[in-house]
């Protein structure tokens, strides 16, 4: 590297400008070595998972604990997915129309909230926008009581319900936050053409919506595939989504580390799949986390 | 007046669902937990003789309760500090034109994406506390192995299985998973940053260290509020991580309130776990309605 900064700097032209060039590339040099460094120590936990997810129990010398298998086993994976493969299938089945629905409600809460709006809103926004906030450790005991109360079956129609009521506050803030951008002229228009609330809605409202339905859909999915707080309250081993499999897998004081290892690339790999191909989406629905984004 | 109502009553009637849920789903059952948290409801059989605030006192004299709040002091200051550190050096570095800065940027957000339960498998795995010097360390793994084969041997340590500082190390985790959010906030923060504001400061005559102080930083402060707003509040229920790594739930050194309130509700002490949640809520109140305040009023502005 140092020869072929001096090269450059021989040949640089002007004698002004060769100490500014060198410092410019010694920097960017720099600057590289740098953001390599935080990857490496980024993917270090990836590795870990990935290579020991391979090895098998023959495999199991500490002293080879960073190195590559001997041999590439599978029984990991074997087991990991017998284990979790139902809880899987569970998950799906929670997580996807919980999503849906509370998207649906947040769009029309963000509608109202936005352009149809009652006096109060402001207070009733705020109030509602609370509710994304508060641990859910200060409503559980009474929620286990109140759920049993109404007799809704523990496991995944539970988890539903929770993950739709909790989820309507950040759905309800983004799609808020999203529909302030549609100018009001529109709404307008069509309460002057006598549309009523609900054909505005669909005739103006929803066609424009699909951006702020892709982030919000991203946002429910992730946060409730990988929920495990509601989970551990309102669910077992027997009836429960993928986190609660995968934390009876590794859990307890002689874990297989194989497996649970290979568990883990398991359950995340929908929410993987989720953040490769819409990334910019994802980040947009963080960026509506944090409330004015 | 009926032509007003005849105006805002639909949305207020399509907003109807989401009130009730909210006002029963959350006001509804915090009253109800505080009352639950009044009574003296320790056993799995129902009670309902008050008692007053004395589950309060009692819990807050228990030194198992005074501990677990002195570790989420600690777990919120280095989490905090942790990530506001890496998300800013981070998006500071992006933030200039660079090849590969999607690349980089990918990476470093990607934690993000998996659960805590997932990754707790990993860095159960990574921060075990065996150590190469000590008594049958020759079974050691995770970093305290790799630390030893780059000769860094003299930094390996117990990570969380010590009572006073042990919780920090839980705090690595979550920083290696929160540090992207934290950059993708500085980087929005960054690109909103109008370029003609920076040309005048140079053509002014600005260092660059003047530049950052006396016009990025000021620039920044709202997305510095967010970002403390959100870590702060995700420390203070800072949970599954805790559950994933460590396999008992009752382990002093890295009790928090979040998990002891785990421990009374297994062990069916309603009314502890009642007041644990109440204590939780405002303590996470204290930090989230001024700022839900100042979001609100400046909205208006």
């Amino acid at each position: 590297m140092a020869t072929s900064i001096l090269e450059r700097t021989s040949s640089g032209g002007t004698a002004a400008g060769a100490p500014n060039q060198t410092k410019r590339r010694i920097n960017r040099t720099l600057k590289y070595a740098l953001l390599l460094l935080f990857v490496i120590m980024i993917l270090i936990p990836a590795y870990v998972l990935f290579i020991t997810s391979f090895k098998g129990s023959s495999d199991a010398d500490p002293s080879r604990a960073w190195l590559l298998p001997e041999t590439w086993e599978t029984a990991g994976w074997a087991k990991a997915w017998t284990t979790l493969a139902p809880a899987l299938g569970r998950t799906f089945l929670l997580v996807i129309p919980a999503a849906i629905i509370s998207a649906t409600l947040g769009s029309i809460n963000g509608y109202v909230l936005s352009k149809w709006r009652f006096p109060g809103a402001n207070i009733v926004f705020t109030l509602i926008l609370f509710g994304m906030f508060i641990p859910y450790q200060a409503v559980m005991i009474p929620l286990t009581q109140l759920m049993s109360n109404i007799g809704v079956p523990q496991g995944i129609p539970s988890l539903m319900l929770l993950h739709i009521v909790y989820g309507l506050p950040i759905c309800t803030l983004i799609f808020r936050n999203y529909y302030e951008s549609v100018p009001s002229e529109l709404i307008e228009a069509a309460r002057m053409d006598g549309a009523g609330i609900m054909r505005t809605y669909t005739s103006v409202i929803f066609p424009v919506s699909a951006p702020g339905f892709v982030v919000v859909l991203i946002w429910q999915f992730t946060s409730a595939w990988n929920d495990y707080l509601f989970a551990a309250f309102f669910s077992s081993g027997r009836n429960g989504p993928v986190t609660i499999a995968l934390s009876f897998l590794a859990g307890g004081q002689l874990t297989d580390y194989a497996a649970s290892m290979a568990g883990a690339l398991i359950a995340s790999v929908p929410t993987l799949i989720v953040y490769i191909l819409l990334g910019k989406y994802f980040v947009g629905g963080l960026m509506s986390g944090s409330v004015k984004g | 007046m009926f032509r007003r109502v005849k105006h805002w009553g639909p949305g207020l009637l399509l907003l109807a669902p989401t009130i009730i849920l909210v006002g029963v789903f959350v006001y509804w059952l915090i009253f109800e937990n505080f009352r639950v948290s009044l009574t003296n409801q320790h056993t799995a059989k129902p009670s309902n003789k008050y008692v007053g605030f004395e589950n309060y006192t009692n819990l807050l004299a228990d030194p198992n309760f005074q501990h677990s709040l002195w570790n989420l002091l600690i777990l919120t200051v280095v989490f905090l500090s942790g990530t506001l550190i890496f998300g800013f050096l981070w998006a500071w570095i992006l933030d200039k034109p660079a090849k590969g800065e999607g690349f980089f940027r990918a990476v470093y957000l990607f934690p993000m994406s998996v659960s805590f339960i997932a990754s707790g498998v990993v860095w159960r795995w990574l921060l075990s506390s065996l150590q190469t010097d000590q008594p049958g360390g020759e079974r050691t793994t995770g970093l305290n192995r790799l630390l030893d084969s780059v000769g860094l041997g003299f930094m390996q340590n117990d990570w969380w299985s010590n009572p006073t500082w042990g919780i920090a190390a839980i705090a690595v985790p979550a920083i290696w998973q929160l540090s992207g959010y934290v950059m993708a906030l500085f980087l929005a923060g960054f690109r909103g940053i109008p370029e003609e504001l920076r040309e005048a400061a140079r053509i002014d005559g600005c260092s660059e260290w003047k530049l950052y102080r006396y016009v990025i930083f000021p620039q920044l402060n709202p997305v510095m509020l967010s970002a403390v707003i959100i870590i702060g509040h995700m420390s203070l229920k800072l949970f599954d991580l805790i559950r994933a790594i460590v396999p008992d739930a009752n382990t002093y050194d890295v009790q928090v309130p979040a998990t002891m309130m785990w421990v009374k509700y297994i062990g069916s002490d309603y009314a502890d776990a009642a007041a644990i949640g109440m204590i939780l809520l405002v303590l996470v109140a204290i930090v989230v309605i001024p700022y839900l305040m100042y979001t609100s009023r400046a909205e208006k502005r």
